[in-house]
């Protein structure tokens, strides 16, 4: 049993090691003066650590614009999908009317629905029909309401119990007064597990943006970040590390909120949209 | 939507009872409140399912917009061409190689650390937070780094000495596609580690304990028990890594520039981005992603047949 717990041990931490080693590493490259991708380059030298990159990164993709653009896509993303998904989750959980099986039936559809087969329509809808490339509205919009959120809410709401609902309904509360001051207040964690999943969706997401802006100063981060992988990098002097400088920046906040938030991301709610 | 709530709130002049008026206003207030996802799936997957199906059968050229043109009619032209496309075949059977070193790599491996980590006390909540850290990541962000790493005199390369392959592997025809592979099973890893933690938790523990009395070792137990607990999580597992599989196009875009060296490591999905966008032919495009669509039902029907058939 003994060797068993040493086998064990060893195999989980050859794995936190092979998932932890190339964020260590993309820190590490960042901060590197002359990239040095010798074994020893793996360890800080105090003689090769500079910001420089930073500035470098910053100088090519204005990283301050950027990040401001994937906020407001995500903050919009946030909103729509707090608002709506709130909404459509509490008359999925709480509200008897016909029609309530097929509409959560659909809320588990749509996230198997494949975007690659969506996104060459939505991009001639939104990008030339309706003209809204290089727009906020047109980055924003087929993200606005995450299914995955509508499916944690309705979940949480279901596991209130019924007479509080009662309660408030023969004291003469409206259901608006009863979704807004009774039920929302009890679900706050869903609320907080809401807003982190809803954030890294459009944080990260690269290829709808990518389509639909071609104007630099309408990119989100991940969209000129890549940009600058695929045309700029070359005429940088140390474009490795201008380039892990930038995905320092794009990937510190979503890492930063994991660890702080960690309790909140729950396996189950992950995977309530496929499970169920 | 009005339209079917319409009769139940004008009826209400007839003496109903309490309950009865309660109720219709919860079926009114039940579309109500569904009406803005409703309309955003409408508008936003129902409606581009339709015209992508539409659009593969014509020669969808771009217009400017408002203008009014006639689009020739192509029947299923678009679909014989992109069957017969050298560079389609050649993105589906890279998908296919994807596939075939991505799933069972993610399966066993997600499987293997998921039943491990549930047997282990101390820093569980370390090693869940490290698993599932990539998962989390931006892609752009950590194909910069896969990018360093495995660059012609990256660290792997150093630390593999005389044995780094030659030409490196994102730049090498053979070696493309596997790497890409390899990355995505690293990247999404954490999100099936924690799929099967969850449905590890169902699995009996007096099963554990009947195997434990009969002697069973340590591999007997994890493939008597565990592996058949799990069955429907794996399942699960097998259809998500082949959506997101069939999904790749990041990781070819930037990883390899734009699916290289010579096509070897592109995806339908790019090939998509590159007809449809770029070169300005949608419904060529949208018959590729039709396509692709079909392709990805029939294994994932195969693999839900054949995954829960066995028990």
């Amino acid at each position: 049993m003994r060797v068993g717990t040493v086998v064990r041990g060893i195999l989980l931490g050859l794995g936190a090691f092979a998932f932890l080693f190339p964020f260590y590493y993309m820190v590490i490259g960042s901060l590197q003066r002359e990239p040095d991708q010798t074994v020893a380059g793996a360890f800080p030298h105090p003689a090769n650590l500079t910001f420089a990159n930073y500035a470098t990164i910053n100088d090519r993709v204005n990283l301050l614009g950027s990040m401001a653009n994937s906020g407001i896509f995500a903050g919009a993303v946030i909103v729509g999908t707090v608002v709506f998904g709130a909404l459509a989750g509490y008359a999925l959980a709480i509200l008897a009317w016909r029609g309530r099986g097929a509409v959560f039936a659909l809320a588990l559809l749509v996230q198997v629905v494949p975007f690659q087969l969506l996104m060459v329509p939505l991009y001639v809808m939104i990008a030339r029909n309706y003209g809204l490339a290089d727009n906020y509205l047109g980055i924003i919009l087929p993200f606005v309401i995450n299914s995955t959120a509508v499916i944690i809410f309705r979940q949480y709401f279901l596991q209130l119990p019924r007479a509080i609902f009662e309660a408030a309904r023969i004291d003469g509360a409206s259901e608006w007064q009863v979704l807004t001051r009774v039920a929302l207040p009890l679900i706050r964690p869903a609320l907080v597990t809401v807003v982190l999943i809803t954030f890294i969706g459009p944080w990260n997401e690269f290829l709808w943006p990518f389509l639909v802006t071609k104007r630099a100063d309408m990119q989100p981060l991940a969209v000129s970040l890549a940009n600058y992988i695929s045309n700029v990098a070359n005429s940088t002097a140390n474009p490795f590390g201008a380039l892990l400088a930038g995905a320092v920046v794009l990937a510190a906040p979503v890492v930063v909120l994991f660890i702080a938030f960690q309790r909140y991301f729950v396996a189950s709610d992950l995977s309530t949209g496929v499970k169920e | 939507m009005t339209s079917a709530v319409a009769p139940a709130a004008t009826t209400g002049t007839r003496p109903v009872s309490e309950h009865q008026r309660h109720r219709r206003r919860q079926g009114v207030l039940g579309w109500l409140f569904s009406a803005p996802y409703l309309v955003y799936v409408a508008v936003i997957f129902a409606y581009p399912l339709g015209f992508a199906i539409y659009m593969s059968l014509y020669d969808y050229f771009f217009t400017a917009p408002g203008v009014n043109v006639v689009r020739p009619f192509l029947g299923v032209r678009n679909y014989t061409r992109a069957l017969t496309d050298p560079a389609v075949q050649r993105a589906f059977l890279n998908v296919g190689e994807f596939l075939l070193i991505n799933v069972p790599l993610t399966v066993v491996l997600s499987l293997v650390l998921a039943t491990l980590l549930n047997q282990v006390v101390h820093a569980r909540a370390f090693l869940r937070v490290s698993y599932y850290l990539p998962y989390l990541t931006a892609s752009v962000a950590v194909v910069g780094v896969w990018l360093f790493l495995f660059s012609g005199s990256g660290l792997v390369n150093q630390l593999l000495g005389p044995l780094a392959p030659n030409p490196s592997w994102l730049v090498n025809e053979r070696l493309a596609m596997p790497s890409i592979a390899l990355f995505v099973t690293w990247k999404q890893l954490g999100f099936y580690i924690l799929l099967y933690l969850a449905a590890l938790q169902n699995v009996g523990k007096e099963l554990y304990e009947a195997a434990a009395t009969d002697g069973a070792t340590w591999w007997q137990s994890f493939w008597n028990v565990t592996v058949p607990g799990v069955r429907s999580a794996t399942v699960l597992v097998l259809l998500l890594s082949t959506i997101v599989g069939a999904n790749l196009f990041t990781e070819p875009y930037l990883l390899t520039g734009g699916g290289g060296p010579n096509g070897a490591s592109a995806s339908p999905v790019l090939v998509m981005y590159q007809q449809g966008i770029e070169q300005g032919k949608p419904g060529y495009a949208a018959a590729i992603g039709v396509l692709l669509v079909a392709f990805t039902l029939i294994i994932a029907w195969l693999q839900n047949r054949f995954g829960s058939e066995r028990g």
